[in-house]
């Protein structure tokens, strides 16, 4: 993720596109899904009864629900589920230092700089390669605070009774499609239990890196924080460029219980052959904060609305989303805020680019239950339109159930100026440079929310994307 | 004679398919202080656009002559590497760019190398310090959310950095008070030498009561009508642009 500051001499290649052989994996399931694999996942994992359940009937469930009949219908249509790999497991052991992890499996994480950013500046790391954890630490002080940060499985074998208590409860098998797939075959993820009162300082990071063609990634994440404590999480994703299409189905769950604040950013860069279709939920309950930072670069087709359910009195939402769409690419991203609760407030912002044909969609949901009362919510989406090919639409959906509410909405595209880029050229920028400085300028309120080595590399990645685009 | 620093040669320049300049000529020296006056939709700001070459303004025939060199089909950001600058009459505001990151970026081009971050500072800030500009000012985003007069201080700004050898300003002096104007105007004092041109277009002549020029032209239907000295410009002030406003068509001569 980090540490590569260097701007210069970088080719406009997708540079995380390489891939390393899979002959030496301790487990490959073949194919195609089939109530065998959930049960052999299950058994592999020496799970509980209770969760080899909720596996199976969410199996069921996905097998009888429809596909969305919105967002990408076309692009959804062809993800071929029989084709997929639903579980890999790369290795029987999980390091707890680099040395640990299997060679090819840390020279990977050696090239995305993972290592390198948990010296400098990370309270804890896990990095996921296929569908399982294969490294993960915490820094000791933060273990002896009674922090939790573990891989989901160890989560669910350590400390039961809290996954039992919450898994699953804020996104239920049955609320969409993928939802119930994840449910079905989970592996991975990340587990965060930080107790009372207690601040973590630094962030956490959790790595996602898909290696296989037609690969299946399913994580399932829960975090939470309990009443008066802190934690930022931050998530970043790779995968190789392949010719065929792999998917990537997480669930995330986030509990901020009152006066809790869980900030969760992700900077998503996939592969282009990558289908991202993730699930992301949070409960804030009374004067709790819950914050999505979500940046989506990669993919080629991204569907994902961050919602906070804002449940206590004086509960806080804020959704800040960043997509880059280019060629075939398409995010469709967006947010959703439920106020459940008086005097709660939200606030989402959106912004989104779209070039050599790509698209850009906002999607986004605003509930007032009637009894919020004093709720305030504000929605602005931005879209910049580099070329005529490109494409962006926002789909803003408002319920307001309750009269004494303040609710404001703001929307802007634009393409980018003509008189802008005649400024900064006049100045001596060349068109290239004045277009990247427009581009930067426009994230930049996204930017300034990232930690600063996240900020440097996010900008690298759009320098990347912009590359060849003008010329 | 040494080849002039600026000349432009009977320049027809259009925009959106309609002719503005009609045949304009002029020669700038090294060291001179030219001012261009003019009624309203004259061509001023056509000139100014064509000769730092915006796409929309196209010239149809003519020369714009820089050390000798023909620079029509230069791209705009080489013009200005070179040292030609155009103060905007109409600044762009670049949301998110913050103006201390975007002033290291131009003057790194400019000077074709990269400025230690503690002589950039220094250097801006005693720049800042000439044009009464707040430090807290670097850290905004450009013209965002700028006053008039703010925007008119930053173009003054980057003039300072950039030292351009050939300056258009382009109506600079509108939308000042008067103080303003004295600390604008002093700005543009401080960057005249012997080897530097400066071409200031302006309606009225106000702003001439700070900035002396050595020659006034007066440009009316795309091309300069009448050339003096300083003199002129208090005689149009007093007289105004009445004779030289072409007639409208069709009112018809009586």
């Amino acid at each position: 993720m980090a540490g590569k500051t260097d701007l210069k001499g970088l080719g406009k290649e997708y540079e995380y596109g390489f891939h390393d052989s899979t002959s030496g994996y301790a487990f490959q399931s073949g194919r195609g899904l089939t109530r065998d694999i959930v049960e052999r996942i299950s058994d592999m994992k020496k799970e509980p009864a209770w969760m080899r359940e909720f596996r199976l009937s969410s199996l069921d469930i996905f097998n009888k629900k429809p596909m969305p009949t919105w967002g990408n219908t076309q692009a959804l249509g062809d993800i071929q589920f029989d084709n997929i790999h639903y579980y890999m497991k790369p290795t029987d052991k999980q390091g707890r230092t680099w040395e640990e992890v299997p060679e090819g499996i840390k020279n990977t994480f050696d090239r995305l700089g993972i290592p390198e950013a948990e010296r400098k500046f990370l309270a804890g790391v896990t990095a996921q390669y296929e569908s399982e954890v294969v490294y993960h630490s915490i820094r000791k002080d933060l273990e002896k605070l009674g922090v939790l940060f573990l891989s989901m499985d160890d989560g669910l074998k350590l400390h039961p009774e809290i996954v039992k208590k919450y898994f699953g409860t804020i996104i239920p098998p049955a609320d969409n499609k993928f939802a119930a797939l994840n449910s079905a075959v989970w592996s991975g993820g990340s587990f965060i239990y930080v107790p009372k009162g207690v601040n973590v300082p630094i962030p956490l990071q959790a790595y996602f890196r898909i290696n296989s063609e037609n690969m299946g990634q399913f994580e399932r994440t829960l975090i939470i924080a309990d009443e008066g404590s802190f934690v930022h999480y931050i998530e970043g994703c790779t995968a190789p460029t392949y010719s065929s299409d792999s998917l990537h189905s997480a669930v995330v769950e986030l509990i901020a219980l009152p006066g809790a604040k869980i900030r969760y950013t992700t900077i998503q860069n996939w592969s282009k052959n990558v289908y991202n279709l993730v699930t992301k939920r949070a409960v804030a309950h009374a004067n709790a904060t819950v914050e999505w930072i979500d940046g989506n670069l990669g993919s080629k087709l991204t569907m994902k609305y961050p919602a906070v359910y804002l449940v206590g009195e004086g509960a806080r939402g804020e959704i800040l989303s960043v997509a880059f769409s280019g060629k075939d690419q398409h995010q469709d991203a967006g947010a959703k805020i439920v106020h459940a609760a008086p005097h709660t407030t939200s606030v989402v912002t959106s912004k989104s680019i779209s070039k050599d044909g790509g698209r850009s969609s906002y999607r986004g949901l605003i509930k007032v239950h009637k009894g919020a009362v004093g709720c305030k919510s504000n929605v602005r989406c931005d879209a910049l339109i580099m070329d005529e090919a490109s494409r962006s639409d926002t789909y803003p959906t408002m319920e307001i159930d309750e009269e004494d509410t303040s609710i404001g909405h703001e929307a802007s595209v634009s393409k980018i100026g003509e008189e802008q880029l005649f400024y900064l050229q006049s100045r001596g920028l060349s068109e290239a440079e004045a277009t990247l400085m427009i581009v930067n300028g426009f994230f930049e309120p996204f930017v300034k929310e990232l930690p600063m080595e996240y900020a440097v590399e996010l900008n690298r990645l759009i320098e990347l994307e912009m590359e060849g685009s003008v010329g | 004679m040494a080849t002039p620093l600026f000349e432009i040669k009977d320049l027809h320049v259009s925009v959106e398919g309609k002719k503005i300049l009609n045949g304009l000529s002029l020669t700038v020296r090294a060291g001179e202080t030219h001012a261009i006056m003019g009624p309203n939709g004259s061509g001023k700001s056509t000139l100014s656009y064509a000769v730092m070459g915006h796409p929309k303004y196209k010239i149809e025939s003519g020369q714009v002559l820089y050390n000798g060199e023909d620079i029509t089909a230069w791209p705009v950001n080489v013009r200005a590497v070179k040292g030609l600058f155009l103060a905007f009459q109409y600044p762009v505001a670049v949301p998110g760019v913050s103006v201390v990151n975007f002033l290291r970026n131009i003057l790194k081009n400019r000077r074709g190398q990269e400025i230690d971050l503690k002589t950039f500072r220094k250097e801006l800030k005693e720049n800042m310090k000439v044009l009464q500009m707040d430090t807290a000012f670097a850290n905004r985003y450009l013209n965002d959310g700028f006053s008039g007069g703010e925007k008119k201080r930053l173009e003054i700004l980057q003039m300072a950095l950039l030292k351009p050898s050939m300056a258009f300003l382009d109506e600079t002096d509108s939308g000042l008070d008067i103080d303003a104007l004295k600390v604008v105007s002093d700005g543009i004092n401080r960057l005249a030498s012997p080897d530097r041109g400066v071409v200031l277009i302006t309606h009225y002549q106000r702003l001439l009561d700070y900035v002396k020029p050595g020659f006034v032209h007066v440009l009316a239907g795309g091309r300069i009508v009448r050339s003096g000295g300083p003199e002129l410009a208090l005689e149009l002030e007093k007289k105004g642009y009445e004779g030289y406003v072409p007639a409208p068509v069709g009112a018809g001569a009586a």
